[in-house]
C-alpha cells in the first residue's frame, strides 16, 4: 500500500498558508459540542491542550505522572531553534529548513519540515509572551548560540534549563485552561488502550494509578503526544516513566508505525558506572561549543589527562570534520567516539568514554564566563562523577537519547487512522534519520501551538459531534481486554522480576540494534525476541494487587509493549539496508567510514501494518520526493 | 558497604503508617540514592514482598518528582541536590537511614514515600501565569528586558515544584514556592498587567489549601535543591502589600480576579 500524505498543491513557500484557507473551519459556537482527548502533558500535549480549550474545544488532558508538570519535555536542556535571524549571520526560514533536511539526512517529508521552519518563530514570540525567561544580551535583547549540525546562531535558550522553562509556559497556559474549566485534567493515569469504531478513533482505556481502576473515555478526536520509546533500550537519558505503550497499542489498533530503526545515540552523555545504574543522564550538547573532545592518540594509555601532551592527543571531531569541528551532528559524533574507543583509545575505568575538555575555554574566557554559560550541567556532573570538570575535562560517551520513528501521521498530524493525531516525538515526521540538536521543542511546541489547533478543526468539522458514548459495546470489549491483561501479569508469579526483562531486552537491542547494526546481528535479535517473549509471559513476577497504586504493574504492562516493540525496531533497521543518520549499516559505508545512503531503493518511508500476534507486521511505504533540496552525501568535513 | 535502612511504610491514605528496617549489603557508593532503592526493591520481590513505593521520573533532578525526606532532611544532606542526584558516596558504611515522605498537612500520603502534591498545581492554576492566548503574541524582541531582571527572573522560575521547602518548614510553609512563580512574573514586561490580581489570587489559594504562614526559618531555601533564595520571599510581601493597596486588585475582587 502506498501512503498518501496529503500534501497540498502549490509552491512550498505557500502550502501552508493556502491550506490554512482551505481547511473546513468549525464555527465557535458549535466548538463546545466536540470533546477532545489530548494523553501526554509534555511540550507538544500541553501546548496543544491549552490551545485547542482556548479555542473553544472540551479537552481531556491525562498524564501518568502526578503532575502536567513533570513531562520530560522538562529536561530537555539546550534550546529551541528558530529562523529569525537576530544575530544578522545568514540565517532564514530556507536555511533552517534545509539544515533539517539534511540533518535528517534527507530522510524526513520535506513539506513538514518547510512548515516548521516557517512556524519556529511565532513559537519564540508565543513562549516570550507567557514570561519564558530566555537568555538576554545586555541590551534586553534575545541571545543566541550555536549548536550542532548549524553554521549559524539560532537557538534560543534558559541557561541550560529551556526545556523546563518552555514546558512551564505550556503547563501554566494548561493550567490556566484548567482553572477556567476548559480542560480537565486526570494526572496520575495511564493510557493503556485506544478504542477505534467504524475505523476511527473515539477514545481511550485508563488506569488510574492510585486506585487502579479502569476507566472509558470517549471523544470526537484523541491525540497521542506520549513521547519517544528510547527507554526500549533500557538505559538512555529519558525519565524512568517514559514508555512506548501508548503508541504501540494504538498500532495494535490499526495505526502505522513509522521509521521505529531511527533512534538518536546522544554523543554527550555521562558514562555507565555498573550494572545497578538505572538510567543516563545527558549533558546538553551546548557545551561542544566551548568543549573540545578528545581521546589519546596510544592505544591504551592510561596517564591522566593532564599528564598527556597536546601533541599525543587526537581532537578526532576537528580532525576529521574541519568545518564543523566538534559541532558535527550528533549521529556523527556518536559513530565517532564509538570507533575510537571500540579501537582501544578510550577514556575512564570501563573504556567507554571520551574526553570533553574545558581548558581551552577556560584559558580565553575565564572560569567565570563557562560558569555563567553551564554552570548547572557542571554541578550536574560533578554531582553523579564527584569530579570537577573546571579542573579534569569531562567523560562523556554516547547514549540512546531520542527516536526520530514513532507513529506515522499525514500533513496534517493525523495518523491512517481518522480522528487519531499524533504530535511531537510521539509522530515520526520532521526529523527524518537524525534530529539535530534544538530541533525537539521547537517541532512538539509547532505540532501543539500552531499545527493541530487548525488541523484538527477541518476534521471535527466533517464529523458530527458526541455520536460514540463511553457505553459503546467496543468500549466494553476493549476495557475487558486491558483487564485480562492486567489479570494475566499478576497471576504468572514467576521467578524474575519486570526489571530483569526490561534489561535483558534492552541490552539485546544495544548490542544488535544500537550504534552500528548489520544482518547478522539483526537476525540474532529477532531470533531470541520471541522467546524473550515467552519467558516474560510465563516467569515474570509482578507483586501486589490491580486496586492499589502498584508500580510494579505499571512497568509490567510497559515492558511487555518494549518486548513486542523490540521485534517492530529490528525488523525495521533489518529492512533498511542502507545507512542513514542515526540508523547505520555496516554494510553501507563510504571508503571514510561514513553513512552510505541508498536512494534508489530506500528514499521512503516505511510505516508498519499491525497484522495480529503471530503474524509479521505488512510494511507500507511512502516514498518521499525532494524537489526544493537537492539529494547529496551529507557532508561536514 | 552495608547499610540499614528505617523506611515509612504505608499501604495508603487512610491507613496508618509505620518504620520498617530493611538491610542494604553491599552497597555501591557511586550508586545513587534511587539506585539504591531501586536494588531493595528487587529484593523485597524476589522476597514476595511489597516493594517500596517512591516517586520519580527523570533522575537528572529537574522534574521534581523525587519526594524522599532522608535522615530528616528533605533531600537528604547535600546542599542544592535532589534525592536523585543524591549517591552513596556521602553515606558511611554502618549508617542507618531513615527515609520518610514529606510531611505535611497540604501534602496527604498516599503511599509509603508518595504524597499528594496538587496543591500546587491548584496554586498556579489560581495565577501562575501570564493570559495570552496561542497566536496574540507580538514579535519577541518587541520588549526588551533588562538583562538583571531576566536572570533574576530565570533565578525564581528554575523552582521543580518538588515541595522540599514545605517539608523542611516548621510550618510547612508554601511561601518559597508560591514566591518563585510570582517573583519570575512581577520581574518581566509581560506580567504587569495581571500583576496585582495574580499576587493576591495565589497567596489565597495558598491559605486555602492548607499551608502554613513563614516565620523566616529559612529552612526552605537550605533544602531547595535548586538554592532559591528566601529573598524572593520579601519580594512576594512587598507584591502582596503593593496588590492590596491598589485599586485594580482591591481584595474583594480576588476570587474571580484571574477569570
Amino acid at each position: 500500500m502506498t501512503l498518501d500524505a496529503r500534501v497540498p498543491a502549490g509552491l512550498l513557500h505557500e502550502k501552508w498558508d493556502n491550506h490554512k484557507f482551505n481547511m473546513k473551519l468549525v464555527s465557535p459556537a458549535n466548538k463546545r459540542k466536540y470533546k477532545v482527548i489530548v494523553v501526554g502533558t509534555g511540550l507538544a500535549g500541553a501546548s496543544a491542550a491549552a490551545s485547542l480549550a482556548e479555542l473553544g474545544y472540551q479537552v481531556d488532558s491525562f498524564c501518568f505522572q502526578d503532575s502536567p508538570r513533570r513531562a520530560h519535555s522538562i529536561a530537555a536542556q539546550g534550546g529551541i531553534n528558530a529562523a529569525k535571524n537576530y544575530p544578522n549571520d545568514g540565517d532564514s526560514i530556507r536555511r533552517l529548513f534545509y539544515d533539517t533536511i539534511k540533518g535528517g539526512d534527507f530522510r524526513a517529508r520535506e513539506e513538514n519540515v518547510y512548515r516548521l521552519a516557517q512556524i519556529s518563530n511565532s513559537i519564540i514570540d508565543q513562549c516570550v509572551a507567557q514570561g519564558v525567561p530566555f537568555a538576554r544580551e545586555y541590551s534586553g535583547y534575545l541571545a543566541n548560540r550555536s549548536f550542532g549540525g548549524s553554521q549559524v546562531s539560532r537557538t534560543f535558550y534558559a541557561r541550560g534549563q529551556t526545556g523546563q522553562q518552555l514546558l512551564l509556559g505550556a503547563y501554566q497556559a494548561l493550567a490556566r485552561a484548567i482553572h477556567l474549566k476548559q480542560v480537565t485534567m486526570y494526572p496520575r493515569t495511564e493510557m493503556l488502550d485506544l478504542v477505534v469504531v467504524d475505523g476511527a478513533a473515539k477514545g481511550i482505556i485508563v488506569r488510574d494509578l492510585i486506585t487502579g481502576q479502569i476507566r472509558r473515555h470517549a471523544a470526537d478526536a484523541v491525540v497521542l503526544a506520549t513521547g519517544g520509546y528510547g527507554n526500549a533500550f533500557y538505559l538512555s537519558t529519558n525519565a524512568k516513566g517514559c514508555n512506548v505503550t501508548a503508541t504501540y497499542r494504538a498500532y495494535k489498533r490499526g495505526a502505522f508505525f513509522a521509521n521505529p530503526c531511527y533512534t538518536q545515540i546522544h554523543p554527550t552523555c555521562i558514562p555507565v558506572s555498573g550494572d545497578y545504574q538505572s538510567k543516563l543522564t545527558l549533558m546538553s550538547e551546548s557545551l561542544r561549543n566551548d568543549g573540545r573532545i578528545w581521546v589519546p592518540k596510544q592505544k591504551g594509555d592510561k596517564r591522566p589527562p593532564q599528564e598527556i601532551p597536546e601533541a599525543e592527543r587526537d581532537y578526532y571531531l576537528e580532525r576529521k570534520y574541519p568545518s564543523y569541528g566538534n559541532l558535527a551532528p550528533r549521529d556523527i559524533s556518536s559513530r565517532s567516539a564509538k570507533e575510537v574507543c571500540d579501537e582501544g583509545r578510550g577514556v575512564g575505568e570501563t573504556g567507554l568514554g571520551v574526553y570533553l575538555d574545558f581548558a581551552d575555554a577556560i584559558k580565553r574566557l575565564g572560569e567565570s564566563v563557562i560558569r555563567e554559560r553551564y554552570s548547572n550541567l557542571i554541578q550536574m556532573y560533578e554531582k553523579i562523577t564527584g569530579e570537577n570538570p573546571y579542573k579534569v575535562p569531562m567523560r562523556i560517551y554516547p547514549a540512546v537519547h531520542y527516536t526520530m520513528g514513532g507513529l506515522w501521521v499525514d500533513y496534517n498530524l493525523m495518523s491512517n487512522l481518522p480522528g487519531l493525531y499524533v504530535l511531537g516525538e510521539a509522530n515520526f515526521s520532521d526529523h527524518g534519520a537524525n534530529r539535530l540538536g534544538a530541533s525537539a521543542l521547537m517541532q512538539g511546541l509547532a505540532d501543539g501551538y500552531f499545527i493541530l489547533p487548525y488541523t484538527i478543526g477541518d476534521y471535527l468539522a466533517r464529523t458530527k459531534p458526541g455520536v460514540i458514548s463511553a457505553s459503546h459495546p467496543e468500549f466494553l470489549k476493549i476495557e475487558t481486554e486491558v483487564k485480562d491483561q492486567i489479570n494475566r501479569l499478576l497471576s504468572i508469579n514467576g521467578k524474575r522480576t519486570v526489571d530483569d526483562f526490561h534489561r535483558q531486552i534492552g541490552k539485546l537491542l544495544w548490542d544488535y540494534c544500537g550504534m552500528a547494526r548489520n544482518e547478522l546481528g539483526l537476525k540474532q535479535a529477532l531470533a531470541q525476541i520471541p522467546g524473550i517473549r515467552k519467558e516474560f509471559w510465563s516467569n515474570v513476577k509482578v507483586s501486589g494487587s490491580n486496586e492499589s497504586l502498584n508500580q510494579s504493574l505499571e512497568k509490567a504492562g510497559r515492558v511487555a509493549d518494549f518486548i513486542d516493540f523490540a521485534e517492530l525496531l529490528c525488523l525495521d533497521a533489518l529492512q533498511r539496508a542502507e545507512s542513514c543518520g542515526g540508523h547505520f549499516r555496516t554494510e553501507s559505508q563510504t571508503s571514510e567510514g561514513e553513512a552510505k545512503r541508498d536512494d534508489t531503493k530506500f528514499c521512503y518511508v516505511s510505516a508498519w501494518e499491525y497484522q495480529g500476534a503471530d503474524c509479521s507486521p505488512r510494511l507500507n511505504q511512502e516514498p518521499l520526493s525532494f524537489e526544493n533540496v537537492h539529494l547529496a552525501e551529507r557532508s561536514y568535513k | 558497604m552495608d547499610l540499614k535502612l528505617k523506611v515509612w511504610r504505608q499501604k495508603d491514605s487512610a491507613s496508618k503508617g509505620k518504620f520498617e528496617i530493611y538491610n542494604a549489603p553491599n552497597i555501591n557508593p557511586h550508586m545513587s540514592f534511587l539506585e539504591m532503592l531501586d536494588v531493595i526493591n528487587e529484593d523485597l520481590i524476589h522476597a514476595n514482598q511489597d516493594p517500596i513505593a517512591f516517586d520519580h521520573d527523570c533522575r537528572e533532578g529537574i522534574c521534581g518528582a523525587c519526594s524522599l525526606t532522608v535522615d530528616g532532611k528533605p533531600h537528604g544532606p547535600e546542599k542544592g541536590t535532589t534525592a536523585c542526584q543524591l549517591h552513596m558516596r556521602h553515606f558511611k558504611h554502618g549508617n542507618t537511614i531513615t527515609v520518610e515522605p514529606w510531611r505535611a498537612k497540604a501534602f496527604p500520603v498516599i503511599k509509603d514515600l508518595i504524597v499528594d502534591r496538587s496543591a500546587f498545581d491548584r496554586i498556579i492554576e489560581s495565577g501562575g501565569y501570564v493570559s495570552v492566548n496561542t497566536g496574540s503574541a507580538p514579535e519577541a524582541n518587541m520588549s526588551p528586558v533588562p538583562k538583571h531582571a531576566a536572570d533574576s527572573a530565570m533565578d525564581s522560575a528554575a523552582c521543580i515544584g518538588c515541595g522540599a521547602c514545605v517539608a523542611a518548614c516548621p510550618n510547612a510553609s508554601g511561601m518559597l514556592f508560591v514566591a518563585a512563580k510570582v517573583s519570575q512574573l512581577a520581574l518581566l514586561p509581560q506580567g504587569q498587567v495581571e500583576r496585582e490580581k495574580r499576587v493576591l489570587s495565589m497567596v489565597r489559594t495558598m491559605d486555602d489549601e492548607n499551608f502554613g504562614n513563614c516565620t523566616n526559618h529559612y529552612e526552605c531555601e537550605a533544602a531547595c535543591p535548586k538554592e532559591i533564595s528566601v529573598g524572593f520571599i520579601a519580594k512576594m510581601n512587598r507584591e502582596y502589600l503593593r496588590a492590596s493597596l491598589c485599586d485594580s486588585g482591591s481584595a474583594g475582587n480576588t476570587k474571580d480576579a484571574v477569570n
